[in-house]
């Protein structure tokens, strides 16, 4: 069954490659045969009118509109969003500790966003290294993870500093899937997490994002899901 | 690594002494009775100015379906696409913003995607983008990283995709089928604790694909996907994968 299902595969795959060559080349000799009676249409370039009005009879009506390019106008875009931040991360059975990273978001829509972060952390001894006397190599205690999540932003509004000053904000929430590297071990992770994001100004943003690293861990002998909670500050700009 | 980090964490400052040039905007009139300005590009923003009909607005940028413009009192604020759709343009006519939909769904020159599927048994992640060739043939990129037991394994490859569109039927103009054909590297690292039995090794793949696309609203839809790898090895036997993954994408 499984071996048909391949030779299926193959076969079209095959035949695709062999359809779309034919049938590109047919395409192109179609494009060049259409480009001649093209250039001969009965429609005259503006150029052309007063030989063809002396030579013939005048159009009916003559046409005064000026052909116009429609082509989208350039407007800035700004949808995407790059930054830092640090913060502190609780590594599962291990301290908290300082954290840091990077953050690439790109905005699909007023509602929704994805978003790439890699962060990292040096964690300290154990309660089951010093009992066990076992250390980590120094590599082994670097805690590195990424994220490729899906955004969505709740709850948006202006938040008020002063009389003076209001800055706009959401709430945000996201899911994502990724890799944790810890103790020579690189892990599937879950990544959920809110967030919260304050428009400083029309491109700067402040954010303040607390997330649920989640993995299958085996380190300490046991199974179990290890959650490891990240929480940060971060600054990034829209461009 | 930290010099890098330094640097993103400085950027915005950086940046900030950049985006102070003002460039030649676009200015558009009104002639809706009167466009809505929100505070922030979204519509739970308050809307706390409005420009009336007869008036023109300068565009200063455009950020997922909102523009911010600054009115000729020099307020500024954030307008709907669907408002700004009824503005013109200085050579009198409407302002051109297109808008995703379904018949964009098959007619779209960029797609970006996020999949998680199972690749011979071990978890795997995908990011993908694709870039249409023409109105069925689209060239595509992954890049997965695979997580399994004993080992960890980075893949890019490139590959043709056919998509096969039928738009005289009504059930399937939500749906795309594609088949799939194309080549990559794989990158294999044992865990730590396997490193003695297995070692690093690159090695060339082909593949076959067969999958779907699902349009779900806007720009977005769901593309599931099964693949049989061939991974060119130098040992005396091929090795053959199978993966399933499924995800979400968008397109522009």
């Amino acid at each position: 069954m499984e071996s048909r299902i391949r030779i299926f595969l193959l076969a079209s795959a095959a035949a695709l490659g062999l359809a779309t060559l034919p049938a590109a080349a047919a395409q192109a000799a179609a494009t060049d045969n259409a480009s001649a009676p093209a250039d001969a249409a009965p429609l005259p370039a503006p150029s052309q009118v007063g030989d063809s009005e002396s030579e013939s009879q005048p159009p009916v009506i003559e046409p005064e509109v000026e052909r116009r390019n429609v082509k989208p106008p350039k407007i800035k875009r700004s949808d995407f969003e790059i930054g830092g931040f640090a913060g502190v991360i609780n590594v599962e059975d291990f301290s908290a500790n300082p954290s840091y990273g990077v953050r690439f978001a790109y905005h699909i829509s007023e509602d929704f966003f994805t978003e790439a972060t890699v962060g990292q952390t040096t964690v300290g001894r154990n309660a089951a290294e010093i009992f066990f006397n076992f250390d980590l190599t120094r590599a082994e205690r670097q805690f590195t993870y990424y994220d490729l999540s899906f955004g969505y932003n709740i709850l948006p509004g202006e938040v008020f500093v002063g009389r003076n000053r209001a800055f706009n904000s959401a709430l945000y929430v996201t899911a994502g899937v990724g890799g944790t590297r810890f103790a020579g071990d690189d892990q599937f992770t879950i990544a959920l997490g809110v967030g919260y994001r304050m428009l400083v100004n029309d491109w700067l943003a402040l954010h303040i994002d607390v997330r649920d690293h989640t993995y299958r861990s085996t380190l300490l002998g046991l199974a179990k899901v290890a959650h490891n909670v990240d929480a940060n500050i971060g600054l990034t700009v829209f461009f | 690594m930290r010099p890098i980090l330094l640097l993103l964490l400085i950027a915005p400052i950086l940046y900030a002494g950049t985006v102070q040039g003002a460039e030649h905007r676009l200015e558009v009139q009104v002639v809706d009775p009167f466009i809505e300005l929100h505070t922030g590009p979204g519509r739970g923003y308050p809307v706390t100015q409005v420009v009336e009909r007869g008036a023109s607005v300068e565009i200063i940028r455009r950020r997922t379906e909102w523009f911010e413009v600054k009115a000729e009192s020099g307020v500024k604020g954030w307008v709907h696409r669907s408002e700004m759709a009824r503005t013109l343009e200085g050579s009198g006519e409407l302002l051109p913003v297109p808008d995703p939909s379904l018949t964009d769904f098959t007619n779209h020159d960029w797609e970006f995607g996020l999949e998680v599927g199972d690749f011979g048994g071990a978890n795997a992640i995908s990011a993908m983008g694709g870039y249409s060739l023409n109105e069925n043939l689209a060239a595509e990129i992954h890049l997965s990283h695979i997580l399994g037991d004993q080992t960890n394994q980075y893949i890019a490859d490139i590959g043709l995709v056919h998509n096969i569109i039928m738009p005289d039927v009504r059930i399937m103009r939500r749906f795309t089928p594609f088949l799939g054909i194309g080549t990559g590297v794989l990158r294999l690292e044992p865990k730590a604790r396997f490193a003695q039995q297995l070692e690093s090794r690159t090695d060339q793949l082909a593949y076959v694909s067969a999958g779907l696309k699902f349009y779900l609203t806007r720009q977005f839809f769901m593309r599931a996907e099964y693949r049989w790898h061939v991974i060119f090895t130098n040992r005396d036997d091929n090795q053959e994968v199978e993966e399933w993954k499924a995800g979400f994408a968008f397109f522009f």
